[in-house]
């Protein structure tokens, strides 16, 4: 008979040797090849070639938001003539907050499972040699106790950046998180606080990641007031955001979309900026439908739009002529607590009609919310009812991942269904 | 010690009649019985040390900088309160006293973090993480210990062996009831809990050693509730009254210290009555301060939930009127 205790030793095992592997592979490939090695599961479509990047110096420094933070207190004639920037991917762009912060802040520490040799998907990669390894260090497996020492450690004031290995792994924290971190400061009556926590975590699908390794999980979090959660889209919005959550004075999990640590490649401002928390950002323009998500689904979401203005030939019947030149205006509401509503609710009165695409499931989703919401402040300006593309209510099947997610086929059949309701 | 012990009791006496009076709501762990630790402990530490504990926090509150009216009034939710009446028992917090914790056995591993910046900071301080032996039991304890010794922090856990967590003994629910021996390389000690010479100088001894560097130490003090676990227990139904009466006249902390008080000729009957009256005047006296406090403000239900400044645009209440804008 196997004991409890084995079973869980053999768990963490697996666990290991899976993130081992993928660092192990990640490492071969870089050095034996010279063209950039595709991204685990391969790109999804659209993500590089997508116009929602910004590939060049000149796009990344007009990045809507940016606020400079420089120690010269932002020299006018910096605005814009002096920046330089750097093509980086997601985990570089990562990589490059945490480095600042370290920079920065003294108090500024760096822990969770496997961070100090780079953790899995490169993030810390080189932060242990550059700042020692008494402030970048590497954790038990205990997702818990990563939590509750965070919290310990902002409790007296210090910056204490935390690492989930992956999102489905913070539900053994989640304790800490909730009833913990979020109330910390109010039922100490403001006089502690955990402001200083922000806990990084790889979220959404990677294409072949099954029930542990692909979850959204940041509906879960919606209803502890006291957290933010933040989801960014590409390598400029990671940065940004995550050097204002990491300063933001309220404890923040920051929800790193996986596959797009490799496939999303920006040109990023190398100095130190932060993007707005709490503000979602109109990408494109529109005034006939408001589609709304964030993480990976933009992506998918701008496909669909390409879609619906040209139709490929199998789907071209399914798209009637005048829906066509229809404006679909694509925001990426960034902050999912607390979320964006003024944003939100000012593109909907305009347009009449909302799609909100998520990974996560539909029961109780973040949807749900945001649906509930609108449907409230705006019901009689709703030309049709606020439709949700989510995953399905089951388990994420590993054989049924790219059927699990909602993809550009599914979410350009809801903006035909809704425009047409 | 003596007058402390005797203050902490009253104090939890006091909040045993308004809790019955119907003036403290929700939930109230009382630690009669317990006070030699507390006490102990705080004499043999600075206020330089942290402490952290769970529910059972009210001594440490008041001994760590707090004060008796301050936990009275967070007990009857006004605004005397040490959490402002937001928190209520469980919740109360001093600048060197990072909270009672309602959650069994989370605050261990947020110990382990406190003692982390201790030591990051260099300073030769100790944090004590206390906890039960009905939170001994929980994963995230052992997490915390892993942890501990691992980067070798200044960190004390102490194991208040009260011999129940809640309704079950320990007997019955731990298949190591030696809580001292449970830290697997971090060694242990055991200590009478009801003696506070005993209680005072293990927590020297503990301070000491990790503070030298040698890493975190256990510390086990066997004591022992009068009450129930909470205030909804009686405390009778898993253990006998004979048991408890028999642990009353043998083994209270307080009859003990006056034992030794009067054997050593340190002070009379007479001058110990004196402070016995003193102490009960001290807590009416806060009582009475802390029923005068009015309760929170309407506008309080919004604070303290995001930083100031960085709040959402507005949050809900029940109704459509009672969404509150920042």
């Amino acid at each position: 008979m196997i004991s409890p205790h084995s079973l869980a030793a053999t768990h963490a095992a697996k666990r290991r040797i899976s993130a081992h592997t993928r660092v192990l592979c990640g490492a071969r490939r870089a050095e034996s090849t010279k063209a950039e090695p595709p991204p685990a599961g391969g790109h999804l479509p659209g993500i590089a070639t997508s116009k929602l990047l910004r590939t060049t110096r000149d796009a990344a420094l007009r990045t809507p938001g940016i606020s400079w933070k420089d120690d010269d207190g932002g020299a006018p004639t910096r605005e814009f003539g002096g920046r330089e920037t750097r093509k980086m991917n997601v985990y570089q762009a990562v990589r490059d907050a945490m480095s600042i912060a370290l920079m920065k802040d003294e108090t500024a520490v760096v822990f969770g499972e496997d961070v100090a040799f780079g953790g899995v998907f490169r993030c810390t990669m080189g932060l242990a040699e550059e700042f020692g390894r008494e402030r970048v260090f590497n954790t038990p497996l205990s997702e818990q106790g990563i939590a509750g020492f965070g919290i310990g450690l902002a409790a007296m004031g210090h910056t204490a950046i935390a690492e989930i290995q992956f999102a489905d792994y913070i539900f053994p924290a989640f304790d800490q998180l909730v009833n913990e971190a979020a109330k910390y400061r109010y039922r100490s009556g403001g006089q502690f606080n955990v402001g200083g926590l922000t806990v990084r975590t790889p979220t959404m699908s990677v294409g072949h990641g099954g029930l542990y390794h692909s979850q959204s999980p940041e509906g879960f979090f919606m209803g502890a007031a006291g957290l933010k959660v933040v989801i960014p889209r590409s390598p400029i919005q990671a940065k940004g955001l995550l050097l204002s959550s990491i300063r933001d004075p309220n404890p923040v999990i920051f929800m790193e979309p996986k596959i797009l640590y490799r496939s999303a490649i920006e040109q990023v401002p190398i100095d130190d900026f932060e993007l707005p928390l709490g503000r979602a950002e109109t990408m494109v323009p529109g005034s006939d439908l408001t589609l709304l998500t964030w993480g990976t689904p933009v992506y998918h979401c701008e496909t669909a739009l390409s879609m619906l203005a040209n139709p490929p030939a199998q789907l071209a019947p399914h798209v009637p002529s005048a829906l066509r030149t229809a404006k679909i205006e694509l925001i990426d509401l960034r902050t999912i607590l607390p979320w964006d509503v003024e944003t939100v609710m000012e593109s909907v009165h305009r347009t009449g009609r909302l799609v909100i695409v998520h990974e996560a499931s539909r029961t109780a989703g973040v949807g749900a919310e945001i649906a509930a919401e609108v449907q409230k402040k705006a019901f009689l300006k709703l030309n049709a009812p606020v439709r949700r593309v989510t995953g399905w209510d089951t388990p994420v099947g590993l054989q049924y991942e790219k059927f699990y997610m909602p993809d550009a086929v599914r979410i350009l059949d809801s903006i035909v269904e809704t425009l047409t309701y | 010690m003596y007058r402390e012990m005797n203050t902490m009791r009253r104090m939890e006496q006091a909040a045993d009649a308004l809790y019955k009076a119907k003036l403290i709501r929700g939930f109230c762990h009382l630690a009669i019985g317990q006070e030699a630790v507390a006490v102990g402990l705080e004499h043999s530490i600075t206020k330089e040390d942290l402490v952290i504990t769970a529910y059972r926090c009210h001594p440490f509150a008041v001994l760590r900088g707090g004060s008796i009216k301050g936990v009275i009034g967070e007990l009857l939710g006004r605004q005397i309160g040490m959490s402002h009446g937001k928190g209520g028992s469980m919740h109360i917090f001093t600048h060197r006293f990072f909270g009672g914790n309602g959650i069994v056995g989370a605050q261990v591993p947020v110990g382990a973090g406190i003692a982390f910046a201790q030591k990051y900071l260099e300073k030769p301080t100790a944090t004590f993480a206390m906890y039960g032996d009905g939170a001994s039991n929980q994963g995230q304890v052992f997490e915390a210990f892993n942890m501990a010794k691992l980067w070798n922090l200044p960190c004390v856990f102490v194991c208040e062996n009260n011999k129940y967590g809640m309704g079950t003994s320990a007997e019955r629910s731990s298949s190591n009831t030696e809580y001292y021996t449970r830290g697997d390389k971090i060694p242990g000690i055991q200590a009478n809990g009801m003696d506070i010479i005993a209680t005072a100088q293990a927590v020297k001894y503990a301070r000491e050693w990790v503070i030298a560097g040698k890493g975190p130490l256990l510390l086990e003090f066997v004591t022992y509730r009068y009450g129930g676990h909470s205030m909804s227990d009686p405390g009778t139904t898993y253990r006998t009254r004979e048991e408890i009466q028999r642990m009353r006249s043998t083994q209270d902390p307080i009859r003990g210290l006056q034992r030794y008080i009067e054997e050593w000729g340190v002070a009379t009957e007479e001058e110990l009555k004196k402070i016995d009256k003193e102490a009960k005047a001290t807590v009416d006296k806060a009582v009475e301060e802390a029923k005068a406090s009015p309760e929170p403000l309407l506008e309080d239900l919004w604070t303290d939930i995001y930083y100031k400044g960085t709040e959402p645009p507005f949050m809900r209440g029940r109704e459509r009127e009672e969404i509150h804008h920042y």
